[in-house]
C-alpha cells in the first residue's frame, strides 16, 4: 500500500499540471450535471407544490343530518389514499369567497350556498386515476349531491410531472454520460502519459493489479476532489441564484455526499476501463 | 531453457514474420541471435517473453508452454527472464538505484532487503558509485549496466538481450559485452540479439541466424552455412 501511494504521489509530482486539468474536468463536467440536477429538483419541488392543491369538493344535499356528515368524514378519512377531510359550511364558503373573490363583496346571505366536505389526498395518489376512483366513492354516499376535482387540471399537471420526470431522465443520463466520457478521457491522458512506466513495470513481471491500484486510488482521489469541487460551485451558483433570482432549494445533505461519491466511483471507473484497455494492448 | 518447435508467427497487418522456426537453447548456454533488420530477432525475443504468442507451433521457456498461458501467469514467467533492450527503457525521473529498486518493489521483494540487494546489483555491474545519478546523467554504456542491474533482480535463469549494444560506442559495447559474458558464467543462460557481427566473430559462442523469418544457420546443428553469418553487414 505503501508502495502504491508513493506511485500515486509520484504520478502527481511529476504531472502536476496533467493532474489539475483531471481534476478540473471532473469537477465541471460534475458542475454542469450538478447544476441540472439543482434545475430538476426545484421543478420537481414546484409541480410538488402546485400537486398538493389537487382536491375533491363533495357537495351535500340541503338537511343533510350532521351525524351522516360526520359519519362519511370518518369512512373518507379512513381510505388509504386520503391525507385530510374537512367539513365547509356555506358560512365558511361565502367567507372564503369573499376573501377570494370580489364579486362577492356584497353578498352576504349563505344559504344559496351548500354544505360541502373537502378532501385531500396523499403525495402518491394524486394522478387521475386515483383522483377519479376516490372520487367515485364519494359520489356513492346519496346525500352528496356533485363531486368537483378539476378532472381537466389534474390531467393536465400529471401529465407535466411525467413529460418533466421524463425529460428530466434522459437529460440526466445524457450529461453523465457526457460526464463519464470527458472524465474517461482525461483519465486515459494520465495513463499514456505513464505508458513507458506500465510497460516496463509489466517487463519486470509486475501483475497486472498491480500496475491497476496505483490508476485506481489516483481516480478515485481526482473524483472525490473533483467531486468535493463541483458540490462547493454547486452551492455556490445555488447561493447566488437564490439571492438575486428566485428562491431555490439546495440538496439535502444525503444526496449532495452522493454526488461526491458518485464523482469518486466515476474515477475510479474511468481509471480501471482505460489502465484495463491499455494493458490487454500491451 | 528455450524451445521453439515449428513457430509460425503472422501479424494480420504486416504478415509472417517467422516460418517454421524450431531450435533449441539450453541451460546455462550463451546463444546471438543473428540477421538483418526486420529478420525476425524482435520477433523470437517477444515469443520468449511472451509478449507474443505464436500462431502456431509451440514455445517453452523454462518449462512453461507461453501458448496459451493465462495472463495471470505471465509476470511469473517475466520474472524469471531478465530483459534488456537497446534502449534502456529506464525511467528518466528516477535515479539508478531506484530504477534498479523498482523492479524489485513491483515483484514484492521484502522491503527490508531492497538496498542491500540493490547496491550489491549495482557493484556487480560496476556502478557502485552512481546510485544516485540519474539516467541522463550517465553514459550510453552505464545506463545499460543499470539497465543489465535491473534485469537481474530475481535472479533469472535466462537473460534476453535485444540489440543491447546498439547504441553503445566500442568501449562501451566491450564493457557491457564482459558484462554478459560474466552474468553467463554464473550460471545464467543469455540470448542475445545483434547486428554486431564484429562482436559475433571474436567470441566462440553459438550463432542463431534469422532471415525473412526463417532459421538459416545454427552453429549448434551446423544446418545453413557459417558464411551466411560472416557475409551479412555489420551494423
Amino acid at each position: 500500500m505503501r508502495l502504491t501511494l508513493r506511485e500515486v504521489l509520484l504520478g502527481v509530482r511529476r504531472s502536476p499540471l496533467l493532474s489539475t486539468l483531471s481534476v478540473v474536468t471532473i469537477a465541471f463536467s460534475l458542475f454542469a450535471f450538478g447544476l441540472f440536477g439543482l434545475l430538476a429538483l426545484n421543478v420537481d419541488r414546484a409541480l410538488r407544490g402546485v400537486e398538493e392543491h389537487v382536491e375533491i369538493v363533495a357537495f351535500l344535499a340541503d338537511g343533510t343530518l350532521p351525524e351522516s356528515i360526520s359519519a362519511a368524514m370518518g369512512d373518507i378519512s379512513a381510505f388509504p389514499e386520503v391525507a385530510h377531510v374537512d367539513q365547509v359550511s356555506p358560512e365558511q364558503a361565502l367567507a372564503r369567497a369573499r376573501a377570494e373573490l370580489p364579486e362577492f363583496q356584497d353578498v352576504f346571505d349563505a344559504s344559496f350556498l351548500p354544505p360541502s366536505i373537502e378532501v385531500r389526498l396523499k403525495e402518491g395518489h394524486r394522478d387521475p386515476a386515483t383522483v377519479k376512483d376516490v372520487t367515485q366513492r364519494i359520489q356513492s354516499y346519496p346525500f352528496v349531491d356533485d363531486v368537483r376535482y378539476g378532472e381537466d387540471w389534474v390531467k393536465k399537471l400529471y401529465d407535466i410531472r411525467n413529460i418533466a420526470g421524463a425529460a428530466g431522465l434522459a437529460l440526466g443520463l445524457l450529461f453523465a454520460a457526457v460526464a463519464v466520457i470527458i472524465i474517461g478521457t482525461t483519465i486515459r491522458m494520465t495513463v499514456l502519459a505513464r505508458a513507458r512506466e506500465i510497460s516496463i513495470m509489466r517487463l519486470v513481471g509486475a501483475t497486472d493489479s498491480f500496475v491497476r491500484r496505483p490508476f485506481l486510488i489516483d481516480g478515485f482521489l481526482k473524483g472525490l476532489v473533483g467531486g468535493l469541487l463541483a458540490l462547493l460551485l454547486t452551492w455556490g451558483a445555488n447561493a447566488v441564484i437564490s439571492q438575486n433570482l428566485i428562491q431555490t432549494t439546495f440538496f439535502d445533505p444525503g444526496t449532495a455526499m452522493l454526488g461526491v461519491i458518485g464523482g469518486s466511483i466515476i474515477g475510479v471507473l474511468g481509471s480501471a476501463l482505460s489502465v484495463g484497455r491499455h494493458l490487454r494492448r500491451v | 531453457m528455450i524451445r521453439f518447435s515449428h513457430v509460425v508467427k503472422e501479424y494480420p497487418r504486416t504478415g509472417l514474420a517467422l516460418q517454421d522456426v524450431t531450435f533449441r537453447v539450453n541451460k546455462g548456454e550463451f546463444a546471438f541471435l543473428t540477421g538483418p533488420s526486420g529478420a525476425g530477432k524482435s520477433t523470437i525475443l517477444r515469443l520468449v517473453i511472451a509478449e507474443e504468442t505464436p500462431t502456431s507451433g509451440e514455445v517453452r521457456v523454462s518449462g512453461s508452454l507461453t501458448t496459451g498461458m493465462p495472463r495471470a501467469q505471465i509476470p511469473r514467467l517475466r520474472r524469471r527472464i531478465g530483459v534488456v533492450f537497446q534502449d534502456f527503457r529506464l525511467l528518466e525521473d528516477r535515479t539508478a538505484e531506484e530504477n534498479v529498486a523498482f523492479a524489485l518493489e513491483v515483484t514484492g521483494a521484502p522491503r527490508d532487503a531492497i538496498p542491500a540487494r540493490v547496491s550489491r546489483l549495482l557493484t556487480q555491474v560496476g556502478l557502485a558509485s552512481k546510485g544516485t545519478s540519474y539516467p541522463k546523467e550517465l553514459s550510453g554504456g552505464e545506463q545499460q549496466r543499470v539497465a543489465i542491474a535491473r534485469a537481474l533482480v530475481n535472479d533469472p535463469v535466462l537473460l534476453v538481450a535485444d540489440e543491447p549494444t546498439g547504441n553503445l560506442d566500442d568501449r562501451a559495447t566491450r564493457g557491457v559485452f564482459q558484462l554478459l559474458r560474466d552474468i553467463n558464467a554464473a550460471g545464467t543462460a543469455v540470448v542475445m540479439a545483434t547486428h554486431n557481427l564484429e562482436l559475433v566473430k571474436r567470441n566462440s559462442y553459438r550463432v542463431i541466424e534469422v532471415n525473412r523469418g526463417q532459421l538459416v544457420f545454427d552453429s549448434a546443428e551446423g544446418t545453413g552455412g557459417a558464411a551466411t553469418v560472416t557475409s551479412s553487414t555489420p551494423a
